[in-house]
């Protein structure tokens, strides 16, 4: 049975600039698949474009594309990259720009995915009554309709297998699902039907369990991680897929990390909410029918994977202006670091009261006490070396949160001593990008799908 | 019997989605996972984690790869960019969930505090 092979080279936005050029270089691959947003990267890029509208994309994708041209024209490799942002064209013509001037005119086809992005076409929805609530709250988008600053469709893996049908070499997409960029490349491959939900969903889970690069070959893994082997050189992920919906997850040979039942295992359970119920726009799959077994050193094969139809909605993923905060911190060292830390904590909370200062939110944690298990982590030792006191504070009143932040270096002469830790300066004021997730009739919106000539 | 800490039966991995964090739960033996689908209740899980979870707790069962799902709501502060926690994703409460004690039977115990 033929085998096609996978490549993913980034997990999130400010993963490993290099993890992409080895997954190129260090083996046979047939695909290499980027994820270049993260919620927030959207309303970035939305703002970058409003100033310059050639911008509005991951550039560093443009980079890297430059380096690693050579070999994807001469071995055939394609990429997919949702690094379109809300300026796939621009993307796309950058792109063109690099092979245009590395001499391969004629010789790689650029595809676009784009048609997510509904920022321009808001108030028309919301005119027909097309209310894009809350899926949490039930709100309906008109509540904070002034503080939009971006809106786009998450799509799903057909629109990208289109673009490699229509030839591509490099597909660029915009908001595009992690999921949807293995997914397509497998539906272009195996030409599996818009109904085979077993295989859908089975492209779907190889897409969920290496879109977070190398969360599945031994990064961030609890299981042994002692014994992990040279993290330093970690191996990134690969998707040995076959027609049939089965497929083994692996890694290049002399890589390091680890891929075994369990490195998989916590990789299938990360963000996961209901598991017979993953829902993606290409289908619904069942995460309890996978049948998992390790199939030699580094290699884990998958079977048995049961989909369901998909659902009539889209996601969208609606980013807003939800106010400003800021974070400070200090630290005291031994003797007694936790009591000067809480008694800091103390006399500015009564500072800001004094100056009038009203925030939704103040909190504190003591780093190195209990910051990350709150009162699971039981009663600070006595003797602590030394404790970090972090303050952050969050409210709609920008000049209040900026106020706030001058009120932290003081205490190193005017509080509890043996402080330090205030060498970074003021606390930066922060906008807060909140995160409104919707549903939208699959009817109301098109991919639409674009290849083009270097 | 003995109480001994779910680190030595379980190992965990945890993310988030908006202002919930989910935590997954995975048995090291087969024979461990029917000890946490017994004694891992979502209501143990709630009360484990007071102060930090908010809000209410689902689980899930998932016995193919002998692991729980577990669904902890209002628990990150707003979550993502709005939280002005350390861990504002809850990357950490997977080795929270860990400090759990539960029963077990002596041999059990003994076979997997010898790791």
């Amino acid at each position: 049975m033929r085998t096609i092979r996978i490549a993913n080279g980034q997990g999130f936005w400010g993963d490993s600039v290099q993890a992409p050029i080895e997954q190129v270089r260090r083996g046979q691959i047939d695909y290499l698949g980027l994820d270049y947003l993260a919620e927030i990267t959207m309303s970035i890029m939305q703002k970058q474009r409003a100033k310059d509208p050639r911008s509005g994309y991951a550039r560093d994708f443009v980079a890297m594309i430059e380096e690693i041209l050579p070999d994807l024209v001469e071995r055939h490799i394609k990429v997919v990259a949702n690094a379109g942002g809300v300026n796939g064209e621009a993307c796309r013509d950058a792109v063109l720009e690099v092979a245009r001037k590395a001499g391969f005119q004629g010789r790689a086809r650029i595809g676009i995915v784009a048609g997510d992005d509904i920022m321009p076409r808001l108030d028309d929805y919301l005119s027909r009554g097309v209310e894009l609530k809350n899926l949490e709250t039930g709100e309906p988008l008109s509540a904070i309709r002034s503080q939009v600053q971006s809106a786009n469709i998450y799509f799903g893996g057909r629109p990208v297998a289109e673009a490699f049908d229509q030839g591509a070499l490099i597909v660029i997409a915009g908001r595009v699902t992690d999921t949807g960029l293995s997914l397509g490349p497998l539906i272009h491959e195996f030409k599996w039907a818009a109904d085979d939900w077993d295989r859908l969903a089975a492209g779907t889970i190889a897409g969920h369990t290496v879109e977070c690069g190398a969360q599945c070959t031994g990064g961030n893994c609890q299981f042994d991680w002692e014994t992990i082997p040279n993290l330093a050189d970690i191996g990134y992920p690969i998707i040995e897929a076959q027609e049939d919906g089965s497929f083994v997850i692996t890694k290049h040979e002399g890589t390091g990390g680890r891929i075994n039942l369990q490195s998989i295992k916590e990789q299938l359970l990360y963000e996961m909410g209901d598991p017979k119920e993953y829902i993606t726009p290409d289908c619904i799959a069942d995460f309890t029918s996978i049948k998992l077994a390790e199939a030699g050193e580094n290699r884990v094969r998958f079977s048995g994977i049961k989909g369901r139809p998909a659902t009539e909605f889209y996601k969208v993923s609606i980013s807003y202006s939800a106010g400003w905060k800021a974070v400070g911190t200090l630290v005291y060292s031994w003797p007694d670091a936790l009591k000067k830390a809480q008694a800091a904590d103390r006399i500015l909370r009564e500072r800001l009261d004094r100056l009038g200062l009203k925030f939704d939110t103040v909190m504190t944690e003591f780093v190195g006490a209990n910051a990350c298990h709150g009162a699971l982590a039981g009663e600070a030792l006595p003797d602590l070396p030394e404790v970090q006191f972090r303050i952050g504070v969050r409210g709609d009143n920008r000049h209040m949160i900026e106020r706030f932040t001058r009120e932290i270096a003081p205490l190193v002469l005017n509080g509890p001593p043996s402080v330090t830790g205030f060498a970074g300066g003021r606390p930066k004021v922060e906008e807060i990008i909140a995160y409104w997730p919707a549903l939208i009739p699959k009817a109301e919106v098109a991919p639409e799908v674009s290849v083009v000539e270097a | 019997m003995a109480k001994i800490q779910l680190i030595h039966l379980a190992h965990a991995r945890s993310g988030d989605k908006g202002d919930t964090a989910n935590v997954g739960l995975i048995a090291f033996k087969p024979e461990y996972y029917p000890l946490l689908v017994e004694q891992v209740t979502a209501e143990r899980v709630k009360e484990h984690f007071q102060g930090i979870c908010l809000g209410a707790v689902e689980r899930f069962e998932v016995p193919n790869l002998e692991a729980l799902n577990f669904l902890l709501h209002n628990s990150l502060d707003g979550g993502g960019t709005i939280s002005l926690k350390t861990d504002a994703q809850g990357k950490t409460y997977s080795s929270a969930l860990l400090r759990m004690e539960i029963e077990v039977d002596d041999a059990i115990a003994k076979e997997a505090l010898a790791k």
